[in-house]
């Protein structure tokens, strides 16, 4: 039996771009969205193909901003791929959205080709904050729109949330993650704020910033973290992945994948894909993109076929990332290694400082809470393996 | 090749401050002399390692002859005998100047005599030369070239009302200058029938030929077949071939004279065996006495030297052999320290010669390197009468076994514009300096003479010193001896652990303030860990300073990005490659920055 897939979508348009985004996202003329959306299109009906065959259980339409295209467009778009793959009945159907680009006719559009599953990029319910950010929505804006969403019958709703943001302080976070418990989302996802390099964020709160000091102290930042865990457990949400917050059976299906590296096939520029063990995705530049499109040429970029130390170290990397981390025996069998004899110094080490866990009954290794804070240092000593003789 | 008439010769320098256009002219010297046509001069023909073209400042001492058709009619031999223009290279420039008669003071027109001008004027009328001034850069807006000449006069008491007045920059005036060494410098002397006598005033190693002398002879005939014996080492070599220097090239020839400039091969293989200061003479005929002035040079300033990645410590060791074939006076032993592994103490003449030398085998040789503090020698008296001379601040006796400590003062120069008379007083003051005395050059500018413990300006006392005068302040000095001093060990401890490269002298007043800074300093290089990390800084196991470095508590990438796990593979991979740069001290990784950052530790 073929293992089944994922599909994810890119849509790399926005009304305006954020201070703090590095996504492939950027403004763009109607006519350039339009040309996108049918290039997009073109790629389905090639992607068709090779994979139409591949049972289909989890889709993802994400940006930018998906819902700034046209009714017309978002139809035109779910058509094709419903007509190109072999989407399975129950398959979990996700569009990103952001308030102020949605309408009740977008809405319906949706409903009618069986999306199920919205995310709303809220990031923040006070005004300011969402102006500091370059947000286009105010927290009113935000609200009409979930009532239209609600209204409508969405009934698997995520909302993004964004802490340790520049002058945020722990009151105005408690009350933002208070407001949105308030609306009971099926899903939040509760990120904080990484200035990244090249963006506008990094020349005003990076290293050399002069408003640097506006951004939260670590220590603060810290106490948001934990204060995310502490109200939204306390709101029936539990947290399966290390910025992932779900109500019971509402985990994300799509998202997991990813650290369950399980395949997926990504469409649109710069979206990545995992199939048959190997990492591909597509070219970067818009206009290339649109060009190649034309003449129905989608080239995949940086193939590569995983070795057996880069699956294993993605398996720890990305499964410790789940709350649930990663089983013994799972690894054991995939692998043909005991999980010790490959990483025995390392895990013990992380062990000792409390940082990592094994359950034995469950026979799972997983990140302790205070280990998620520093998973990047923990993950790190999971790079190139050193694999012993096969027994 | 015809015989050369020795009245025909002139052997001379140019001496000047840094940047005023001792290079420059040279370059004028060599094109008019018409040994190189304009397309084949590289800017500045002597200074022709690359780093000295970047630096601005001559390493090696370099030599060029070329032939003069003066308006006489006669033909002359000028024998141009560069010379470094640093005070680290003093003793290399006192044996340039022994190997000419004459020397050429370039002096800017703008600025006037300069603490180095000074400097070097000094030494070379201490050799007896006859120096001629000439004022260069009259181009500029702000030249003021009588100024200048009455300066020179006052200052020096050299005549300079018939100065040149040139632009070697636009070639202006060279012309002048020729005829001047002509008319002012005079012929060598010497007897070419007497036994032969040859001061050495460098030597370059040549894969193909070994050891390259650069000589004059002062006295005697040298040429192929002669054996000759270098009277310092005691080293003895047939002569393989002799010549004179053509702008950037050897040319052979028959034999070099008394009063002639040339160089001598005789495959030595190491320029040990050929100091700069020595005596070569006829091993079958030697002459009675060697020349005057030879001594030994020896390192001032020592440092450790480590490869970055320690695997590459064979490479350090190879590349520290090669660079030691043409510079006898880098000197280098191995040592190894607990936190930076394999390595070697240097020895260099001065502090930019040991960042010569650092940035060369960094280019050059591809290394990536990890320098500990410089340090200058100390005498350590022991209890027991026992006397040593102590390189690495780690080999410090136990504080019970010294009865008292020495160390190396020098005697400074520092000229300086009234107005920053004060601040740069202070300095001083800061750096326990011994106030000598002040002298009025002219109205505006003085001459502040101070004794200073190296160990106070090796560091960062030329970058204060032009901060403070606002780049006007020009300085010079002279090792003076040593003298018994309160000194102490300061250490550093990370996480308790002592540091051993990290370990320095200093006068037992400063320590508090040094500590302190190199706290403050490591607390801003050492990355957050898991855990707290106490940054001290002890004296004799007493703990004088102490700064923490928070525990890290957030690292963590949290978006998705989409699938694009490769992404994250590389941001991971990426913290994994700078982990790997560290140096693990007991639990504490430091980056390699942090050894080097506490080298500088400036007020301002």
């Amino acid at each position: 039996m073929v293992e089944p897939l994922g599909l994810y979508l890119h849509i790399p348009f926005c009304v305006q771009k954020c201070g703090y985004c590095d996504f492939l996202s950027a403004p763009a003329s109607e006519a350039i969205q339009e040309q996108y959306v049918q290039t997009v299109i073109r790629e389905i009906e090639e992607k068709k193909g090779i994979y139409g065959d591949w049972p289909v259980d989890t889709i993802f339409v994400g940006g930018g901003t998906p819902t700034i295209l046209e009714p017309g467009q978002m139809e035109r778009i779910m058509d094709s791929l419903f007509r190109g793959f072999s989407v399975e009945p129950a398959a979990e159907i996700t569009w990103e959205m952001n308030p102020g680009t949605v309408s009740l006719e977008k809405l319906q559009v949706l409903k009618q080709y069986g999306v199920n599953r919205l995310s709303i990029g809220l990031q923040s319910t006070h005004n300011a904050e969402l102006k500091i950010l370059g947000r286009i929505h105010t927290y009113e804006a935000f609200l009409q729109t979930w009532d239209m969403v609600r209204n409508q019958g969405f009934s698997n709703v995520n909302i993004d949330l964004m802490s340790g943001l520049p002058l945020q302080t722990l009151q105005s976070y408690e009350e933002t993650i208070h407001r949105i418990c308030r609306l009971s989302p099926e899903h939040i996802s509760a990120y904080s704020l990484i200035v990244e390099e090249g963006t506008p964020f990094e020349s005003l709160y990076g290293e050399a910033g002069n408003l640097r000091y506006q951004l939260p102290e670590e220590e603060i930042e810290r106490e948001m973290y934990d204060l995310t865990g502490k109200l939204l457990s306390q709101a029936g949400f539990h947290q399966y992945e290390i910025s992932n917050y779900a109500k019971l059976e509402k985990e994300c299906k799509h998202n997991t994948r990813y650290w369950k590296r399980k395949p997926y096939l990504g469409m649109g520029i710069g979206a990545a894909s995992f199939i048959e063990n190997t990492r591909f995705s597509n070219e970067t530049d818009l206009s290339s993109y649109l060009e190649n499109g034309k003449q129905g040429m989608f080239s995949k970029q940086e193939e590569t076929k995983l070795s057996v130390e880069e699956e294993i170290e993605e398996t720890m990397f990305l499964g410790l990332r789940m709350r649930d981390g990663i089983s013994i025996k799972g690894f054991e069998i995939k692998f043909g290694y005991n999980i010790m004899d490959v990483y025995g110094d390392v895990i013990e080490k992380w062990i000792e400082r409390k940082r990592l866990q094994i359950d034995r009954k469950s026979g799972r290794i997983s990140l302790t809470e205070s280990g998620i804070g520093i998973s990047n240092q923990i993950f790190v000593d999971f790079l190139e393996p050193g694999l012993p003789d096969k027994v | 090749m015809s015989e050369i008439k020795k009245s025909n010769i002139r052997n001379f320098c140019i001496v000047a401050h840094i940047d005023h256009g001792k290079s420059t002219l040279a370059d004028r010297i060599i094109e008019k002399t018409g040994l190189l046509t304009s397309r084949e001069m590289q800017e500045q023909v002597l200074d022709n390692m690359e780093l000295e073209r970047e630096r601005g400042i001559t390493i090696k001492a370099q030599t060029v002859r070329t032939v003069y058709q003066a308006k006489n009619g006669e033909e002359y031999i000028l024998n141009l005998i560069d010379t470094p223009g640093h005070v680290d290279f003093n003793y290399e420039v006192s044996r340039s100047l022994a190997a000419c008669d004459g020397a050429i003071l370039v002096v800017d027109a703008a600025q006037g005599i300069e603490a180095q001008t000074l400097a070097n004027v000094y030494l070379a009328l201490d050799h007896d030369l006859d120096v001629f001034p000439v004022i260069n850069k009259i181009d500029l807006p702000s030249a003021r070239p009588d100024w200048v000449k009455n300066e020179i006069e006052d200052v020096i008491g050299i005549e300079a009302m018939d100065a040149p007045l040139i632009s070697a920059k636009n070639g202006i005036g060279i012309e002048e200058v020729l005829e001047q060494i002509v008319e002012k410098i005079p012929a060598p002397e010497g007897d070419e029938d007497a036994p032969l006598q040859a001061l050495i005033f460098d030597s370059l190693y040549d894969s193909y030929k070994g050891v390259i002398i650069f000589c004059r002879l002062m006295n005697g005939r040298v040429k192929k077949g002669t054996t000759i014996k270098m009277m310092a080492t005691g080293a003895t070599a047939d002569v393989v071939e002799v010549g004179y220097f053509g702008a950037g090239q050897f040319i052979p020839c028959d034999e070099l004279s008394a009063g002639m400039v040339g160089y001598i091969t005789a495959s030595i293989k190491n320029v040990k065996d050929t100091s700069v200061g020595d005596t070569v003479t006829d091993a079958n005929r030697p002459c009675e006495n060697p020349l005057p002035g030879y001594k030994k040079v020896n390192s001032m300033v020592f440092c450790g030297v480590y490869p970055a990645d320690g695997a590459k410590y064979p490479d350090l060791r190879d590349a520290l052999e090669k660079l030691q074939l043409n510079d006898a006076s880098l000197q280098f032993e191995p040592e190894t320290s607990i936190a930076l592994g394999f390595g070697f103490r240097c020895g260099f003449l001065g502090l930019l010669h040991l960042e010569i030398i650092q940035e060369r085998l960094e280019r050059e040789y591809n290394l990536d390197l990890v320098t500990t503090a410089p340090g200058v020698v100390y005498k350590v008296h022991k209890t027991n009468g026992e006397v040593i001379s102590l390189t690495n601040p780690s080999n410090l006796p136990d504080p019970s076994e010294i009865e008292y400590m020495e160390e190396p003062v020098v005697t400074a120069e520092i000229m300086v514009t009234t107005e920053f008379i004060g601040a740069i007083m202070g300095l001083c003051q800061e750096r326990r300096g011994r106030h000598l005395g002040m002298e009025y050059i002219e109205e505006t500018r003085v001459l502040l003479k101070y004794e200073l413990p190296l160990n106070e300006i090796i560091y960062d006392f030329f970058d204060a010193l032009k901060s403070r005068s606002r780049g006007y302040a020009s300085f010079d000095y002279d090792l003076k001896g040593y003298e018994q001093s309160q000194l102490v060990k300061l250490d550093i401890l990370i996480n308790k652990e002592e540091v051993d490269a990290l370990s320095f002298i200093v006068h037992k007043d400063s320590a508090y303030e040094r500590g302190r800074k190199m706290c403050e300093k490591l607390k801003e290089e050492i990355p957050r860990h898991l855990f707290e990390i106490p940054i001290q800084a002890a004296v004799g196991g007493k703990v004088i300073a102490r700064e923490t470095v928070k525990a890290m508590r957030k690292d963590v990438l949290a978006k998705c990005y989409g699938g694009d796990i490769k992404r994250k593979k590389k941001l991971l991979e990426k913290q994994k490659e700078g982990k790997k740069r560290m140096r693990q001290v007991g639990n504490v990784e430091i980056p390699q920055k942090a050894f080097m950052s506490v080298l500088k530790l400036d007020d301002n």
